[in-house]
């Protein structure tokens, strides 16, 4: 006599943990993750700038190169102003291709070439400034576009040119900025600036080395 | 129903999602920061550097704090290589306390030459002690944070502290002020003796002599 009212209880218990663990299953799912980019919700072009100013592997070589060359004055000034956007366009494109894999030691030299070049004041002709500034947007943009096309499908050009909006905007401030100090100590600091980058990107290098996180 | 409505509030419940969460990055940055000013031996010999380029006037005044943070990363970089000083963490601590003597000594001494070789002396003894304080600070990462956030914070809190020296080396201008940075001077060279003992003696309890002498250089820079 048990067992009939039994049945349906022990029926009702097993449904409701069935119920209860699929629940729970469901909210333990992952959910896709895109990788390494930002998203703003205000869409791609914000999403390039979004992840450009908080990657600092990318924004400090190019607050240097600005640096460097707002210190050589005007012309090396206008020249990465437009140059280094171009360069990082055509190796954000590049690099959406061929997806490069290790990054590690190329950020750190960056940081120690150009921290040197800034805190040296070196007299640097316009020319060589603006190889330099090709050459950095060029493996810098590269490396960009191989992180755009890592985190997925969805990432592309729209991306890079919010990226090399920020760039025009942040070399614009930062040259003319450093164009327009005249009195000895304002230019002492951007060398003293220079110099933090230099040591900066030396750690930097250290800590790759050592197999830590560096970044 | 209720069935029914439980699965859907689990599907429009948001998810977990376990890849590429970065913990601790912004605590990179403050370990960094923070770490400069933990230890007085540090802060004495970092603020001395900013004093001492401050009394040398140009073009020692930015050269100093140029050459140190670029010296001091090179110590950090042989530190993170596993690159040790002979005699290991013993000599690393006896140049950091040397390094707060001797610095210290020079604010004192107000010690100064138009010559162009004692600009030479100045960056190599800064940036001979700048190893020895990269060596020991650089190279502590918490595990978890961002090496690059580390560095940014420990390369600017240095530079805080050589500003610190040099915006109270700003003093020197006025005859009162170049016997109050002289006494300074007296206080760090004094705590250097301190460190030094440390140092020596392996942690052990300072001589009196040389704590009653710290407390007599406080006493005689007030008054």
């Amino acid at each position: 006599m048990m067992i009939p009212t039994m049945r349906p209880q022990l029926q009702h218990h097993l449904r409701t943990f069935v119920r209860l663990f699929a629940i729970a299953l469901l909210l333990s799912i992952p959910s896709s993750v895109h990788a390494h980019l930002v998203t703003t919700g205000l869409g791609p072009v914000y999403d390039g700038i979004g992840h450009f100013v908080l990657s600092l592997d990318d924004l400090l070589p190019v607050i240097a190169i600005s640096l460097l060359a707002g210190m050589r004055g005007p012309r090396p000034g206008r020249f990465t102003l437009f140059l280094l956007p171009l360069a990082w366009f055509a190796g954000g494109l590049f690099g959406m291709q061929s997806h490069p894999a290790h990054t590690f030691p190329i950020q750190s030299i960056s940081f120690m070439v150009l921290g040197v070049l800034v805190a040296s004041n070196l007299r640097l002709p316009a020319e060589i400034v603006a190889a330099i500034a090709i050459l950095l947007g060029a493996i810098h943009g590269y490396l960009n576009g191989g992180a755009l096309s890592a985190a997925g499908p969805a990432a592309g050009t729209l991306e890079l040119l919010g990226i090399l909006a920020v760039i025009f905007v942040l070399v614009a401030l930062v040259a003319s900025f450093v164009i327009w100090l005249r009195w000895d100590w304002t230019r002492i600091a951007v060398r003293v600036a220079g110099s933090w980058i230099a040591a900066i990107g030396l750690l930097l290098l250290g800590w790759g080395l050592r197999g830590g996180n560096p970044l | 129903m209720a069935w029914l409505l439980a699965v859907a509030v689990a599907l429009l419940w948001t998810q977990s999602a376990h890849a590429h969460i970065e913990h601790g990055q912004a605590a990179g940055f403050a370990s960094g920061f923070v770490h400069p000013w933990s230890g007085w031996d540090h802060i004495a010999a970092m603020v001395a550097v900013g004093i001492w380029g401050a009394q040398l006037g140009a073009p020692a005044i930015w050269l100093l704090p140029v050459v140190f943070p670029m010296v001091m990363a090179m110590g950090g970089f042989m530190g993170l290589i596993h690159l040790e000083f002979p005699g290991g963490s013993k000599t690393i601590e006896i140049g950091i306390a040397l390094s707060a003597l001797l610095l210290g000594a020079m604010v004192c001494g107000d010690i100064h030459s138009k010559k162009p070789g004692f600009l030479i002396f100045a960056a190599v003894l800064v940036g001979l002690f700048g190893l020895f304080h990269g060596h020991a600070h650089g190279t502590e990462l918490p595990p978890g944070q961002s090496g690059l956030l580390y560095s940014i914070g420990f390369v600017i809190a240095t530079g805080c502290l050589h500003g610190c020296g040099i915006a109270l080396g700003v003093i020197h201008r006025w005859p009162i002020g170049r016997v109050a940075l002289r006494g300074v001077g007296a206080i760090i060279a004094l705590g250097g003796v301190y460190f030094l003992w440390e140092a020596i003696s392996g942690g052990g309890e300072a001589p009196k002599t040389s704590v009653a002498a710290v407390y007599l250089s406080i006493g005689l820079s007030l008054l």
